[in-house]
């Protein structure tokens, strides 16, 4: 590979700012200086579909309408454990307006026997058994309840604690392997031990295994700070539901589908058909939200595939807000003993962490690396359990296990920076190395008025105030598997494609961003067309992946069309194509300044009616940390926290988030105050609001809808100020990553530290409530 | 949801001729041909969607004229339709000026969304909101079952739950404009189909689940809410109210608190204090009106009012806290007084 050298923009500005050289593949672009001298770049740029989603007019998968379209419905178990010993359709088959009704069989196995289940086992209430397509929804859903299950019912458990003791009802009875990490990116290892319903632990993450010697790190501690916290159930309830429309014709299938991967969703009802990717296409134009729950076609898109197949029709099959609380991804509890010691002078010798979560009848329930890696202490181990219970799967969910993990952490540190008679804030800066999270403690601080805060208790009066910080970090994920297609028209007109959806955050926008910033364009000029798998694959949008993955091919191959478009301008001006530029819309000569023409004139010069270059992600300069796509660098933050106890009523209020965040080179400051607004409100949700509500004595959730269910609405949502700030590292040819993750990790350990600020009393557990702040307080036993 | 057929109410006799049901009696044993009334309809459909309630025919009540006037007179008091809107007596300056307590009641009811399409007469007549009782999978006590799963010591959720009077089922009623309508010691106008009409005490009105475990309210089929009357407050007349709720944008109350006083200067002639959300229905607290009566409305006395009050208090497994919640915002109503 032919490569250059060049001089990238290095770290802060305002703080550390200079220079790194880094060796380029020759045909990348010439680097982009900081912010300051761009653009469109980093600027408040309004996104280019605002107007259709506030007017209405963006379509969404739940608005697609297509000519003899059916709706489904699905049929799901009402019982906790039981194998299904009959279905009865009859009823439901003779209902006018229905169509097809498809019930899921267990598949014997090849050289197996026919299983003696038909059917599989139920392991939990909302389990999908079937579905109906009909002429309406009514239909539909008068179609399944007239459907009859008969239930040979088990014992069950749906409470993690009493799951994990020795005669608890068994889940599963065959092993099952446990994944890495917390559920996020990792390889999948077998880590059964078969014990009853506990599987694991998993002790390593791509960081690494354990450290040093616990023992020893202890022994040399001073101060030992040592606990156990405990988070609930938090469930996503995305505004949109999910679902799929499928319409499948002679020529291939089309799925429009509510998610976060389309290319994921393309390759699973390809090989759930037998068909091959180029005949299945997954399209998302509009995402009503998904925060880690909609990478796959669960068992919606294939239900509503057999359905399609069995009535040669399109079938409509959404989901309501019941069945995404029980069946469609939840973010495991956790229970986390953590002990961490420090000498004196606040120097870390052990962090020791032990955690059981339940995912319900899935896995993935860890407390992620943020014990491992944000604080480096030469003694680390980790021994991360999971609990199976009778209760939905649980999903991806915005970071993780590392917001259950930041939760026991950042409250760690906090008391261990009071026993070690530190501000919490100095003592952060004594134990934590990073430059970015430094300058965000500064700048936060500053603007926070962290100075303004007392020792804990000492507020005055029944309702007090308490500050408090949390801090976090975050990978930068790269997904090399990403790809983009840039056509510049002839006679103008500059279109993107890619399969890469916009989860809602404003891909779209950005990617315009870059291609305008490249061809001196306006971002109206250019059309972006994704969400669609007959484009170039581009990465799901998981992980906090997608800036950091889509940004720089679409660059590149931006790059590479305007070469050739250069070239075609210098050929007629009789010069060569590197004295060429082009900004407002003008292709100009660096130096003879006569030389001009419009961006349009330009494109009249192309002998076909386009130039289309594709470009996949390359490595990041100077290489990753992991070959397949973990970067150096993080995404550190840091949130302040400022709540109003009354400790008469125990109510809590989140008067004030101030979030400081890094994100690399910032592409769109509106739409990352955008993301970080929502990660912080979701953080105060699971604070003090949201918390899945299980009978244990039936097994039922009870608060499955939105009412009781709380998200906050307007007025529980604080006054949030958000810092942005700029970080160079001159990884890649837009040096730019993601925010989603990061603004949702730290913020609920900011309020439980706000919260005993206020008080003088720690909380271990969330949701925060009434109940817990009077128990605190010593009002109730 | 079922199908069932509409019919459109034009006059009071016209309605209570075509109904043969109420909500509660179908909750607790539903029949083949139910006819039910629906006027804002925001919790009979909510019973219709989840498919607990499967009416063959409902009768809009909702446009039945001369049901949506608000009347207040300075001697006889205040007169308000049971078709009249949450929304419409929140914002009417009358009820402001003279019945505050109603006026805060209403404004802190729902959302304003809900309170465009709420009706008083609905709202009281609501059934509660215990988690188990609107699900179709716990057959409970109030539909008929053979238990209170809420009660029970280990598994019961019952956080949301009563307090007092809790011993039959432990449920908490769901309007807390009721808490309000009691404290003014107001009385529900009912007509039924023969034409009579009663009027009956608000403190009657409602039917403790020991008394009937079908029923939150007296009302049969065939009758009908046409009027909520509240007595004319005198020149001394003062009242407060406040609501708990987990989340302030929308919720259902976790205690809520009206007090009624007649004061001379800064003490407490005679009072009436009504707590919702304490029990299975709007609880009249005698306790905390003896221990305020003719005494200084001040902290003190405020207090022990409110102590008094919880004296009775038998908190389920997960509710204890509201005992201090409610001490808390007793005191601190009385206190709003003065």
């Amino acid at each position: 590979m032919d490569t250059r050298k060049e001089k990238f923009p290095y770290g802060i500005p305002g703080h550390n700012l200079g220079e790194v050289e880094r060796e380029i593949p020759v045909e990348e672009p010439p680097v982009w200086p900081i912010n300051d001298k761009l653009k469109v770049i980093g600027k408040r740029v309004a996104r280019i579909d605002a107007l259709e989603k506030v007017t209405g007019k963006a379509i969404y998968t739940s608005d697609i309408k297509l000519p003899g379209m059916l709706y489904a419905k699905m049929l799901r178990s009402n019982v906790p454990h039981a194998t299904i010993s009959s279905i009865d359709i009859s009823k439901a088959k003779s209902l006018p307006g229905v169509h097809a009704i498809h019930l899921i069989e267990n598949t014997p196995k090849e050289g197996e026997e026919n299983s003696s289940n038909k059917y599989p086992m139920v392991k939990y209430v909302g389990q999908p058994l079937g579905g109906v397509a009909a002429e309406s929804l009514e239909i539909a859903k008068d179609a399944i309840s007239l459907i009859t299950v008969n239930y040979e019912e088990k014992p069950f458990v749906v409470d993690m604690e009493r799951a994990m003791e020795i005669n608890a009802p068994i889940v599963f009875d065959t092993p099952i392997t446990q994944r890495q990490d917390g559920g996020d990116v990792g390889e999948t290892h077998d880590g059964s031990k078969g014990e009853g319903n506990v599987r694991g632990p998993s002790t390593s993450s791509f960081f690494g295994g354990p450290r040093g010697n616990l023992e020893e790190g202890f022994n040399e501690a001073d101060v030992i700070v040592e606990r156990t916290y405990r988070t609930q159930v938090h469930t996503h309830m995305p505004l949109e539901t999910h679902g799929v429309v499928v319409d499948w014709n002679a020529d291939a299938m089309t799925v429009y589908a509510s998610t976060q991967n389309t290319a994921a969703v393309r390759n699973e009802m390809a090989s759930i058909f037998n068909l091959p990717k180029s005949k299945v296409r997954v399209i998302c134009d509009f995402m009503g939200g998904g925060f880690g729950a909609k990478h796959s076609a669960g068992s919606f898109g294939p239900m509503a595939g057999n359905l399609a197949k069995k009535t040669g029709r399109p079938v409509w099959l959404m989901l309501d807000r019941q069945e995404e609380h029980l069946a469609e991804g939840n973010r495991p509890n956790s229970m986390q003993y953590l002990k961490i010691g420090a000498k004196k002078d606040g120097t870390l010798t052990g962090i020791q962490q032990r955690s059981h979560g339940t995912a319900g009848v899935g896995l993935g329930a860890g407390v992620g690396r943020i014990a491992q890696i944000l604080y480096p202490c030469p003694n680390f181990a980790t021994e991360q359990y999971d609990v199976l219970t009778n209760a939905g799967p649980g999903a991806a969910w915005r970071a993780p296990g590392n917001v259950q993990g930041a939760f026991g952490l950042e409250q760690a540190i906090d008391e261990m920076a009071e026993k070690l008679n530190v501000d919490p804030l100095s003592y952060r800066d004594r134990i934590d190395p990073s430059e970015v999270r430094k300058v965000e403690r500064q700048r936060g601080a500053e603007l926070f008025g962290w100075s303004r805060r007392q020792a804990p208790g000492s507020s005055k009066g029944l309702v007090k105030k308490g500050l408090g910080v949390g801090q976090s970090t975050w990978p930068r994920f790269v997904t090399l598997d990403s790809s983009v297609e840039v056509k510049i028209h002839k006679g103008g007109g500059v279109e993107i494609r890619s399969s890469v959806q916009d989860i809602g955050t404003g891909t779209k926008t950005i990617l315009a961003q870059v291609v305008a910033e490249e061809l001196g364009l306006q971002v109206n000029d250019i059309k972006v067309n994704i969400g669609d798998t007959f484009f170039p694959v581009g990465p799901g949008s998981g992980g906090s992946v997608v800036t950091g993955s889509i940004t720089p091919p679409t660059r590149n191959a931006t790059f590479e069309a305007k070469t050739v478009l250069l070239k075609l301008v210098a050929k007629k001006w009789e010069t060569d194509s590197s004295e060429l530029f082009m900004a407002d819309g003008q292709v100009s000569h660096k130096t003879n300044a006569s030389l001009k023409m419009s961006f349009k004139e330009a494109t009249q010069l192309m002998r076909t009616s386009q130039i289309s270059k594709i470009a996949s992600r390359s490595d990041d300069y100077g290489g990753f940390q992991q070959p397949w796509g973990l970067a150096y660098g993080d995404l550190g933050s840091v949130q302040f926290a400022e709540v109003s106890v009354n400790t008469d009523t125990g109510f809590v209020k989140v008067d004030r988030i101030v979030a400081a965040h890094s994100c690399g080179r910032p592409l769109n400051i509106g739409q990352l105050e955008s993301q970080i607004n929502g990660g912080v409100i979701q953080g105060v949700s699971y604070a003090l609001y949201e918390n899945r509500v299980m009978d244990i004595g039936t097994g039922h959730m009870m608060n499955a809808n939105v009412h009781q269910y709380k998200v906050p609405l307007s007025m529980e949502i604080p006054e949030i100020e958000t810092i942005i700030v700029e970080e160079y590292s001159g990884r890649s040819s837009t040096d730019a990553y993601g925010i989603g993750e990061p603004a949702n990790i730290a913020t609920a350990a900011a309020i439980a530290n706000a919260v005993y600020n206020a008080i003088g009393v720690r909380l271990y557990e969330i949701p925060i409530t009434p109940s817990s702040i009077l128990k605190a307080l010593g009002k109730v036993s | 949801m079922n199908k069932f057929s509409w019919y459109e109410a034009k006059s009071v006799e016209d309605a209570l001729e075509q109904v043969n049901s109420t909500v509660s009696d179908e909750l607790y044993q539903s029949s083949e041909n139910a006819t039910i009334f629906k006027s804002g309809g925001v919790d009979v459909f909510d019973w219709v969607k989840e498919g607990l309630l499967k009416p063959q025919m409902i009768v809009n009540i909702r446009n039945i004229p001369g049901l949506d006037k608000i009347s207040y007179d300075p001697k006889k008091g205040l007169r308000i339709g049971s078709n009249v809107t949450l929304a419409e007596i929140g914002s009417d300056p009358e009820i402001k000026n003279q019945y505050l307590a109603l006026h805060q009641a209403v404004n802190h009811a729902a959302t304003p969304q809900l309170r465009n399409v709420s009706t008083l007469g609905g709202n009281i007549a609501q059934r509660n909101r215990c988690w188990y009782f609107r699900s179709a999978d716990h057959n409970c006590y109030r539909k008929g079952g053979d238990r209170c799963f809420a009660r029970h010591s280990k598994t019961g959720e019952n956080e949301n739950h009563a307090i007092l009077d809790n011993g039959s089922c432990v449920s908490v009623h769901a309007s807390s404009i009721a808490t309000a309508l009691m404290a003014f010691n107001a009385n529900v106008v009912i007509v039924n189909a023969e034409g009579k009409q009663k009027t009956v005490p608000m403190d009657d009105f409602f039917v403790s689940a020991g008394e009937d475990m079908a029923m939150e309210n007296i009302l049969q089929a065939k009758e009908i809410i046409t009027e909520i009357v509240l007595p004319p407050p005198s020149k001394n007349t003062k009242s407060s109210y406040i609501k708990q709720v987990a989340r302030e944008s929308y919720d259902w109350s976790l205690a809520d608190v009206a007090v009624v006083m007649e004061v001379s200067g800064n003490t407490c002639k005679s009072a009436s204090i009504v707590l919702g959300a304490a029990a299975p229905v709007p609880y009249r607290s005698v306790e905390a009106q003896q221990a305020i009566e003719n005494k200084t409305i001040n902290s003190e006395n405020a207090t022990a009012a409110a102590k008094a009050a919880m004296a009775k208090a038998r908190p389920l497994s997960k509710n204890d806290y509201k005992v201090p919640l409610f001490v808390s915002t007793i005191t601190q109503t009385i206190l709003d007084i003065s």
